[in-house]
């Protein structure tokens, strides 16, 4: 499945790992949360990166622990209209997490910039729409009122340009 | 009134294009209705049974004499000549084309107004008191915050994609005109012991299938936090909130599922999270939209206006509309013309291009071209001089709409319904008619005094069923339009929920149940004591002996 990122289309390199397949002995894997939960002593000595795939009717909190040993965490959308995952993202961001969050499921062009400002970088967007359809998805509009998003320079946020005098965000994130 | 910068500007543009190319991508058939539906709701168009109809957004209720002229001109080049002022504080055009929606959303942006948020499972037009910077009991006006929320909330990207739909309504005055209690979120504005400004946050009051009044989680919120505080909220909200079942996804059935206790704890456990920053930038913003909002420049006048008094001693139905639409001012030699679109006979909330035109035309004239939409579908001319009165309101029985029933019988909210609602079971519009043809008496009405009767066409309730003093309900039973009756609801500061009365009644018998329900009242009322107090005193039995007894 085409995986795009912030900055264009990507080979994807990590390994889906099911429930019940064997654990590979090295390579970048993505597990599903309840291995994660299982199987933590041994994915800790992986080696190669940890990923996992994090339903969207658990708590953030449940991830905590984990968060400094994994590089990817994907939130899924059964449906784009399950809204769940936006806050979830952004829980994760302001708790610090700074590795990759996929978006997969019903991930469609017309979200793709929500999705991007509350902190995911890459989508899992399957074949249903062109490639041109998700380049320019995720800049149909060049400002937002809310503050704290993921944004390119080059993306304004209303209020913080108003009063560019306040003090800013506690750690203004950036999304190339 | 707020006045768009060039950011706000650019924001419409850009929403108006981008809503451009959704629509172009659905006529040619590059997203499925499925994948077009939520974007097209966002923007607030709905497929009814006979056309799309187009919810325009009127922040907080405030329109100026410009924007009134577009809406004008909008009724009669894209629609029959005329449009639906909403429970909510907006319009609805009800004849609309889906290609012809681009045009009209650049239409609208043009006099900074736009549909943005109007319908889908987002944070809805935040709506307030109508008399919102003319009331003489208002603590402070609530439209500045209205503003901010409206910012705030458009194209929120983590609260776009809700469980369910989300209303916020603020008021800013001890008396509640802006039914706070029966919304996701009620904003009550108070002083406290410091004489500092602050927020009561109320959350899980609505309407619908559930009805619920709202349940306090903050008692005082300082006003600097509110849009953390809210974020916070809306956050506990999409996590949470059922969306297994859509007639359980709004949040008042989160609160009272976990109860007000658990809620509170989600709330401020989530909000103790948010970086402290977060408050400064929306205090400067706050500060910098309430500038716009800074009262028109009042003349310094007597209280006492000569020419309205003698007009109103020499011209009986004057005085008559006197009594009853016009209210009092914060400024001397002032007043409130509250303008009745409940003429008897007529469509609740209905007016034409001709009739928006003449209110523009008054409100440049008498009030600073300042027009005021309230939920119970009237228009208000906010300040206007006492000596102004009576010509203005010799030019509004021109334009029809010198009715004199503010608050009274025939002052009747109603949705659209089955005349033109997709989800109504019953027709709504008839039966208000009908009923405001029966009580069309003027002296009738007085000696009535305040009573509040809405009517929904199904049970979401657009039409405030639930909270009307006399509430009616249409259902369909096999085919036949039926209508349920509550007594004692009430949508102000002792908001409460009706009850039903009993078995329900055919379309064509509901006016003279009304008329039996109010002469039951005359007859059992104490000097002075207005319907819903007698309701409250005495119950529902001697309504239900004078209904059903006979039968």
């Amino acid at each position: 499945m085409p995986l795009l990122k912030l900055n264009g289309f990507v080979q994807d390199t990590w390994a889906p790992i099911g429930l019940e397949d064997p654990l590979p002995v090295s390579g970048d894997i993505i597990v599903p949360f309840s291995r994660l939960l299982k199987e933590w002593e041994q994915l800790v000595k992986h080696d190669g990166r940890v990923g996992t795939v994090f339903p969207n009717v658990d708590r953030v909190e449940a991830l905590t622990l984990f968060l400094p040993r994994l590089a990817l965490i994907v939130l899924p959308f059964p449906s784009f209209t399950d809204g769940r995952a936006y806050s979830l993202a952004r829980q994760l961001r302001e708790d610090g997490y700074r590795g990759e969050i996929r978006a997969t499921g019903n991930v469609l062009p017309d979200q793709l910039q929500f999705m991007r400002q509350v902190g995911f970088d890459a989508f899992e967007v399957g074949d249903r729409f062109p490639p041109e359809a998700w380049l320019k998805a995720s800049r149909q509009m060049s400002l937002a009122y809310q503050r704290g998003l993921y944004r390119p320079a080059n993306e304004t946020e209303v209020w913080s340009e108003r009063h560019r005098e306040a003090e800013p965000w506690l750690e203004q994130p950036y999304a190339g | 009134m707020y006045r768009y910068d060039e950011f706000d500007h650019q924001f419409v543009r850009e929403r108006t294009a981008q809503f451009a190319d959704q629509t172009g991508r659905r006529l040619r058939g590059e997203l499925t209705e499925d994948e077009f539906r939520p974007l097209r709701l966002m923007n607030g168009l709905y497929l009814q049974l006979h056309a799309y109809m187009l919810r325009i957004a009127i922040p907080y209720g405030t329109l100026s004499a410009r924007q009134m002229r577009q809406l004008a001109l909008i009724a009669r080049k894209w629609d029959k000549g005329y449009g639906h002022f909403t429970t909510r504080q907006n319009i609805q055009f009800n004849w609309i084309k889906l290609e012809d929606a681009p045009d009209i959303l650049a239409a609208l942006a043009d006099v900074e107004m736009h549909a943005i948020q109007t319908s889908g499972n987002c944070i809805r037009n935040v709506t307030t008191d109508h008399w919102a910077g003319a009331a003489a009991d208002e603590i402070a006006d609530p439209r500045p915050v209205g503003e901010l929320i409206r910012q705030w909330s458009s194209l929120h990207p983590e609260f776009s994609y809700l469980p369910r739909k989300f209303k916020i309504a603020v008021t800013g005055a001890p008396h509640d005109r802006a039914a706070v209690k029966t919304h996701d979120i009620g904003l009550r504005l108070q002083h406290n012991e410091h004489g500092e400004r602050g927020w009561e946050v109320l959350v899980g009051g609505g309407q619908g299938r559930t009805p619920a009044i709202a349940l306090t989680v903050r008692d005082f919120l300082p006003e600097n936090e509110l849009i953390a505080y809210l974020e916070a909220i809306m956050r506990v909200y999409n996590l949470y909130g059922r969306r297994d079942n859509k007639y359980k996804a709004r949040i008042k059935i989160l609160v009272h599922e976990i109860g007000p206790d658990k809620f509170r704890q989600e709330v401020e456990s989530e909000y103790a999270r948010r970086p402290k920053q977060e408050t400064q930038v929306e205090e400067r913003e706050l500060t910098r939209i309430a500038a716009y909002f800074s009262p028109p420049s009042f003349e310094k006048l007597s209280r006492w206006s000569v020419r309205f008094e003698e007009a109103r001693s020499t011209d009986k139905e004057f005085a008559k509309w006197v009594r009853t639409n016009v209210a009092a001012h914060r400024v001397d030699g002032y007043a409130i013309a509250n303008i009745s679109l409940k003429a008897p006979g007529e469509i609740p909330g209905d007016a034409s291009a001709e009739q928006m035109e003449t209110v523009a035309d008054l409100a440049d004239r008498h009030s600073f071209g300042e027009i005021r939409i309230s939920h119970a579908q009237n228009l208000v001319l906010p300040h206007v001089k006492r000596d102004d009165l009576y010509s203005l309101w010799q030019a509004l029985v021109k334009a029809g709409l010198g009715t004199a029933n503010y608050g009274l019988a025939s002052d009747i909210i109603a949705c659209p319904g089955l005349d033109y609602c997709a989800l109504a079971t019953a027709r709504s519009i008839p039966v208000a008619q009908s009923i405001s043809r029966k009580f069309a008496d003027y002296e009738r009405q007085q000696d009535i005094g305040p009573i509040k009767i809405n009517i929904s066409g199904c049970i979401n309730a657009c039409g405030h069923h639930h909270v009307g003093h006399i509430g009616i309900l249409g259902l369909d039973k096999k085919g036949e339009e039926y209508y349920q009756i509550t007594l004692g609801g009430a949508s102000t500061e002792d908001s409460s929920i009706g009850s039903i009365l009993g078995p329900g009644f055919a379309g064509a018998d509901v006016a003279s149940a009304i008329e039996k329900i109010v002469d039951t009242y005359l007859s059992l009322r104490k000097p002075g004591e207005e319907f819903l107090a007698a309701y409250r005193r005495v119950g529902a039995q001697p309504f239900k002996e004078a209904l059903y007894a006979a039968a």
